[in-house]
C-alpha cells in the first residue's frame, strides 16, 4: 500500500509506486489496443525530421496549439481597466466562464464579468431581451459605474446590433438614459485577443469623446499639457502600469492611464472582497480628449484606437512593448520631447544601473540562441532586448502576427549584426515551433506556460515570459517595462542560463569540475 | 471563524430564510421571482431539496455555469486520449479549455495520445461567410497525415457551426469512408444549446451511442470476456482519480475493461457493452450512456461514491453485491486492508477539522458526493448547490444533506458572496472563478473541480490527500494575517 498518513504522497509520487506502475501496464496491454512501442518510437522520430516539418508547414486548415486567444478575452481585459466597470459580454454564457477562469488562473485574482446568457431562442429571435434583462440585472446587483458591452461569436454570427439594443434597453428602463454603456463588436473569428482589446478601447474612447452614441454632445477638445498612456493587452499589467506611473511621476509628467486594471487584478487579502478597485475614472476617460498626445505601448493592441484618437487632433505615438535600454530610451525620450519634461536624474541613474548590470553579465548571454513566441509586440520587445544583449533571437513566432509585424521584425533583425540568422514566423502555431526547435535547435525558448510542452518534447529549456502563465506564480506583479523592468528580464534570462549550466555540470566525478561556485 | 452561529435547527432555518429574502431584494422584481425558485433550505423528509433546476440562467447575474461545448469537449470527449478532438470554430473555446481540466493520462503526447493539445479550425470571417465544411474536410486530411497514430477524431462544434448551417455529419461520414472506417464523430455541442454544460454531456453521450457503438457492430472483440468485467463510467481521472479507484476494483477481484473517459481509449469505449456491470461515478454526465447500454446491451449499472472511507466502504459492498462470494470477500479484504490507513488519516486530521463548517458549490456529482468525506473528518456541510444539476440530482442529495442545509441552484456571484459573508463557513469548496473572491474575504478555500491542482481525491489513496488538503487550507497560518494588527 503506497499511501500513508504520516507522509501523504501526492499524485507525482503516488502514481510512481509499483502498484500503480503495474496497473498502468496491465491497462495498456489488455485494454487500450495500443500500437507497438516500436511504431510509437518510429513516428516520434519521424516527427523530428525536416520531412515532417515540410508537411507540418504545408498545413492550410488545421491549427495545433496556437499562441493566441479570441477577441472577447481582450475585450474583457480592456473593460476592466476602467473604474467600477463590469464587462458585459453579449452571447453564450460559457464564453464568460472561460474568460474569467483564464484570467484568474494567470493573475490568481477574481475576475468579474457577466454574460447575457443567450441560448437557442436567442439564436433564432436575436438577443435583445437578453440585453434588456441583463443590463437591468447587472446594474441593480453589482452597482457598476459603467457597463462595457462586447460580443461573442454567437451574437456576431446572428448579427445583433449592440447600438440599437443598448438604446432599446435604455428606453425600456434597464439602466438610466444617461448611464454609460460603451460597446464594441468583437467577433471571435477576426483577429485575436489583442484585436478585442483594441476594439473595446476604441469603443470606450469613442463613447466618451464622440457623443456617447448620439446621446450627448461631442466633447470639444481644449488641448492641455497632459498625455494619455495605453498599455495594451499585457500579462504584466500589474507591475508594468505601476512602473510607468512611477516613471511619469519621477519626470513630473501629467498623464492619464487609459485602461488601468493594475489594482483590480491585485487586491489585498484583508477580509474584504473588492469587486472594483482603481481603474481609469470615467471623468478622466472623457477628459483624456484634451491631452496633447497619446502613447501606446503596444502598437498592435491599438491599431484602431490610435487613428480614432488622432482624429480628435492629438498626436499619437506607438511602441512595440519596449524592453531594455534602447526601447526604454526611445519611449522616455519621446515622452520628454512631447511633454517638455526632462528625463529625471533618478531615471537616468536607473538607466546607468541597467547598463551596469548588462555589462556585468552579458558574457553569459552573448551568442546564446533563443526562440520566442507570444503576442506580436511582446515578441518584438523581447527580440530587441536580446539583440542589445548580444544574444540571437533566431526564431520569433506570433500566431497573431501579420504582414506588418513581419516587416517590423525583419527591420529589427537587419538593424543588428546579431539578427543576421534570425527569422520570424507570422500566423504560425506551436506545432510549427516544435518542428523548428528540432530542425534548428536553440539554447532557450521564451514563451508562456504552454511552452512547457515544447520543453518536454524538444528538451529546449523554457523561460516563461508571456501570457498566460499558469504554472508559476506572481510574475505578473513584476514590471518588464522601464529600466527596472529591463533589469527583471535580464535577471530571468541569466537565471535560466545559470540554472542550465549548473544542471549540465552537476554529475559528481563526471562534469562537476565545472560546477563552479562563482559564475 | 464561525461566529455567532445560530444554535438550533429552527434558528438555522429562520436565518436561511432571512438570508434568501435579503439576497433577493437586490434583484429587479422579475429576476427576484425567478431566482427565488432556486434558493431554499433542505427540510428533512422531503423528496428533493425544494429548488428548481436545469433552467436557463438569467442574463447579467454572473452565473458560474459554462456551455454545452464545455460539457462535451471539456468533460466527456476531451480525456479520451488516443483520439484527436477538434475544437471546430473560432480559436478561443479550445484555447481556454486547453489542458486545464487535469485529465491525467499516460502516453506520448502528440504521437499516440493528444489530450493536452489544442486542435482547432481557428475560424476566420471567410469560414463564417462561406461555411467551414471544406476546411473541416481538409483539416481531417492534415490530421491523418501529421498524426498517423490517432485512433479517431471528434468534431466538437462551437457556436457558429450550428448557426451557419454546416453539415459536419456529412463531412464526418465521407471522411470515415475515405479512411477505411476510421472513427470520426461529429458532436453538435454548440455553446448556445441548452442551459449549461449539462446538455453537452448528454449530446456527447448520444454521439458515443450513434457514432461509436452503432458503427462498431461486427468488429471483433479484443479480449475474452470474464464474469468479473466492469467499466468505470463517469470518472475523468482528474489528478488521477480513476486510477486510485481502479486499483480498488482490481484488488477486490474485478477486471476493469474500460475507463470513461479519464485515461480512456476508443478501444475501451468499444469494449464496454461487453462488461458485466457498469459502475457509475458521475451520474450527471454519464447516466445517459449507462441507461443506453442497459437497454441495448443488457449491462446493468450501479452508482457508487469513492469519496471518504464511509462511502467507499458502502460502495465497495454495493458493487460486490452484483457478483459472487469471491468478489464479496474481495471487497471485505480491501476494506480491511485499508482500514488502518483510514484510521491513521482520521486520527491525524479529524482533531484539526472537527466541527468545521463547509459550503460547497460545484458541478456534476460533487455537491453531494464529497459530503461523506467531509463528515468522515468531523466536518459539517452547511450549504451546497449544483452548477448544472437536474431534479434527480437534488433528489439524490437528500440522502446526503442534513436538515436545514442551505441549497442554492445555479448560484450567482452576488448570492454566493452574500451567503458566505453571513454564514461565515470555515471552508468554501468551489471553482477557480470563486476561489480568490473568498480568499480575499479571509475564508479558506479549495477548488473542488481541479482539486486545486492536487488530488487524486477518489479512493483510499485519494482520501489521505483530501484530508491533508482540507487541513492545510483551513489551518494555514496565513488567515491569521488577513487583518492588520493595527486595524480596528
Amino acid at each position: 500500500m503506497p499511501q500513508n498518513a504520516e507522509n501523504v504522497l501526492d499524485h507525482f509520487n503516488l502514481f510512481r509506486q509499483p502498484e500503480y506502475i503495474e496497473l498502468f501496464e496491465r491497462k495498456k496491454k489488455e485494454f487500450e489496443n495500443h500500437v507497438a512501442d516500436s511504431e510509437v518510437e518510429r513516428v516520434k522520430d519521424w516527427a523530428k525530421t525536416k520531412e515532417y516539418q515540410e508537411k507540418n508547414f504545408a498545413r492550410e486548415a488545421l491549427t495545433v496549439n496556437p499562441a493566441k486567444a479570441c477577441q472577447p478575452l481582450g475585450a474583457v481585459f480592456a473593460s476592466l481597466g476602467f473604474e467600477s466597470t463590469i464587462p458585459f459580454v453579449h452571447g453564450s454564457q460559457g464564453c464568460v466562464a472561460y474568460y474569467r477562469s483564464h484570467f484568474s488562473r494567470h493573475f490568481k485574482e477574481p475576475t468579474s464579468c457577466v454574460s447575457s446568457s443567450m441560448t437557442e431562442d436567442a439564436a433564432v429571435f436575436g438577443g435583445l431581451n437578453n440585453m434588456i434583462d441583463g443590463l437591468a440585472n447587472t446594474y441593480n446587483m453589482y452597482k457598476p459605474k459603467m457597463i462595457s458591452v462586447s460580443t461573442t461569436c454567437m451574437a456576431e454570427v446572428i448579427g445583433d446590433d449592440l447600438n440599437a439594443f443598448i438604446k432599446t434597453s435604455k428606453d425600456k428602463g434597464s439602466v438610466p438614459m444617461e448611464y454609460d454603456v460603451p460597446f464594441a463588436h468583437t467577433p471571435a473569428f477576426v483577429g485575436s485577443h489583442v484585436t478585442g482589446y483594441d476594439n473595446v478601447m476604441k469603443g470606450i474612447v469613442d463613447h466618451f469623446w464622440n457623443g456617447k452614441a448620439g446621446t450627448a454632445p461631442k466633447l470639444e477638445r481644449v488641448p492641455n499639457e497632459k498625455i494619455n498612456f495605453i498599455g495594451g493587452f499585457d500579462g504584466y499589467v500589474v507591475g508594468n502600469i505601476r512602473e510607468v506611473k512611477r516613471m511619469f511621476d519621477s519626470m513630473g509628467v501629467e498623464y492619464t492611464i487609459l485602461g488601468d486594471p493594475s489594482d483590480v487584478w491585485d487586491t489585498p487579502t484583508d477580509g474584504e472582497f473588492r469587486m472594483y478597485d482603481g481603474g481609469t475614472t470615467l471623468e478622466d476617460a472623457a477628459n483624456a480628449i484634451h491631452a496633447k498626445a497619446t502613447f501606446s505601448m503596444q502598437h498592435f493592441s491599438t491599431e484602431k484606437t490610435l487613428p480614432l484618437i488622432a482624429a480628435s487632433g492629438q498626436d499619437t505615438y506607438s511602441f512595440h512593448h519596449p524592453i531594455g535600454v534602447r526601447g526604454t530610451d526611445e519611449f522616455l525620450m519621446k515622452v520628454s520631447e512631447v511633454t517638455g519634461k526632462p528625463i529625471s536624474k533618478e531615471l537616468t541613474k536607473e538607466r546607468g544601473r541597467l547598463v551596469d548590470a548588462i555589462a556585468d553579465s552579458s558574457a553569459h548571454l552573448h551568442g546564446k540562441r533563443y526562440a520566442i513566441y507570444g503576442d506580436p509586440d511582446l515578441c518584438y520587445g523581447l527580440a530587441a532586448f536580446l539583440l542589445e544583449l548580444g544574444a540571437e533571437p533566431v526564431t520569433v513566432l506570433a500566431s497573431n502576427g501579420g504582414k506588418l509585424w513581419e516587416e517590423k521584425m525583419n527591420e529589427l533583425f537587419a538593424s543588428s549584426p546579431f539578427g543576421k540568422n534570425c527569422k520570424c514566423y507570422p500566423g504560425k502555431d506551436l506545432w510549427h515551433m516544435r518542428s523548428l526547435l528540432f530542425t534548428e535547435p536553440v539554447d532557450f525558448l521564451i514563451g508562456n506556460t504552454y511552452g512547457k510542452y515544447l520543453e518536454r518534447d524538444t528538451g529546449t529549456p523554457l523561460l516563461r515570459i508571456g501570457f498566460p502563465i499558469f504554472d508559476r506564480h506572481h510574475y505578473h506583479r513584476y514590471p518588464v517595462w522601464g529600466y527596472q523592468g529591463g533589469l527583471n528580464v535580464l535577471v530571468w534570462l541569466l537565471d535560466k542560463v545559470f540554472e542550465e549550466t549548473d544542471r549540465n555540470t552537476i554529475v559528481p566525478a563526471k562534469s562537476d569540475y565545472s560546477f563552479d561556485i562563482i559564475r | 471563524m464561525s461566529l455567532a452561529q445560530p444554535e438550533s435547527i429552527e434558528d438555522i432555518k429562520a436565518r436561511n430564510k432571512a438570508l434568501i429574502k435579503e439576497v433577493l431584494e437586490v434583484y429587479p422584481e422579475k429576476t427576484a421571482k425567478r431566482r427565488a425558485k432556486h434558493l431554499n433550505t433542505f427540510e428533512d423528509g422531503k423528496p428533493d431539496c425544494g429548488v428548481k433546476s436545469n433552467i436557463k440562467s438569467i442574463p447579467g447575474v454572473m452565473t458560474i455555469r459554462g456551455c454545452a461545448y464545455a460539457g462535451s469537449k471539456g468533460v466527456v470527449w476531451g480525456p479520451i486520449k488516443d483520439m484527436i478532438h477538434i475544437s471546430h470554430g473560432p480559436v478561443g473555446c479550445g484555447q481556454y479549455s486547453w489542458a486545464s481540466r487535469r485529465n491525467y493520462y499516460i502516453g506520448t503526447t502528440g504521437i499516440d495520445t493528444f489530450v493536452t493539445m489544442q486542435f482547432t479550425s481557428d475560424f476566420q470571417e471567410k469560414d463564417i461567410v462561406f461555411g467551414g465544411d471544406k476546411k473541416l474536410a481538409k483539416l481531417i486530411d492534415e490530421i491523418q497525415e501529421l498524426f498517423p497514430l490517432n485512433k479517431g477524431i471528434s468534431v466538437q462544434s462551437e457556436c457558429p457551426i450550428g448557426l451557419i448551417g454546416d453539415d459536419i455529419e456529412a463531412v464526418s461520414k465521407a471522411k470515415t469512408k475515405e479512411y477505411n472506417g476510421h472513427t470520426i464523430v461529429p458532436v453538435r455541442c454548440e455553446g448556445f444549446r441548452g442551459v449549461s454544460q449539462s446538455l453537452g454531456h448528454h449530446l456527447a453521450n448520444d454521439a458515443i451511442r450513434d457514432w461509436v457503438f452503432d458503427k462498431m457492430e461486427g468488429k471483433p472483440a479484443l479480449f475474452e470476456a470474464t464474469p468479473y468485467d466492469v467499466a468505470i463510467i463517469g470518472d475523468y481521472n482528474i489528478g488521477g482519480d480513476a486510477w486510485s479507484s481502479r486499483i480498488l476494483l482490481e484488488e477486490m477481484g474485478l477486471r476493469v475493461v474500460a475507463q470513461w473517459s479519464g485515461d480512456g481509449t476508443i478501444a475501451e469505449l468499444e469494449a464496454t457493452p461487453r462488461a458485466k456491470l457498469n459502475v457509475l461515478h458521475c451520474y450527471r454526465s454519464m447516466n445517459y450512456i449507462s441507461r443506453h447500454m442497459e437497454e441495448k446491451y443488457g449491462v446493468p449499472w450501479v452508482e457508487y461514491n469513492f469519496f471518504g472511507p464511509s462511502k467507499i466502504e458502502e460502495s465497495l459492498r454495493k458493487i460486490a453485491s452484483h457478483f459472487d462470494d469471491k468478489i464479496k470477500e474481495g471487497a471485505e479484504r480491501v476494506i480491511a486492508k485499508y482500514r488502518p490507513l483510514m484510521d491513521a488519516v482520521i486520527a491525524k486530521y479529524r482533531p484539526r477539522l472537527e466541527g468545521k463548517k463547509v459550503m460547497l458549490f460545484v458541478g456534476g456529482l460533487r455537491p453531494r458526493h464529497v459530503i461523506g468525506a467531509y463528515e468522515d473528518l468531523g466536518m459539517e456541510i452547511v450549504g451546497t448547490g449544483y452548477e448544472f444539476g437536474h431534479n434527480d440530482d437534488y433528489q439524490r442529495t437528500t440522502h446526503y444533506v442534513k436538515d436545514g442545509t442551505l441549497i442554492y441552484d445555479d448560484v450567482t456571484g452576488y448570492e454566493f458572496e452574500k451567503f458566505v459573508e453571513k454564514i461565515q463557513p470555515d471552508l468554501v469548496g468551489s471553482g477557480i472563478k470563486e476561489k480568490y473572491v473568498f480568499q480575499k474575504m479571509g475564508v479558506p478555500f479549495r477548488q473542488m473541480h481541479s482539486w486545486d491542482y492536487s488530488g487524486p481525491y477518489h479512493g483510499y489513496d485519494g482520501f489521505a490527500i483530501f484530508a491533508r488538503d482540507m487541513d492545510m487550507a483551513i489551518n494555514s497560518p496565513v488567515w491569521k494575517f488577513a487583518k492588520a494588527p493595527w486595524a480596528a
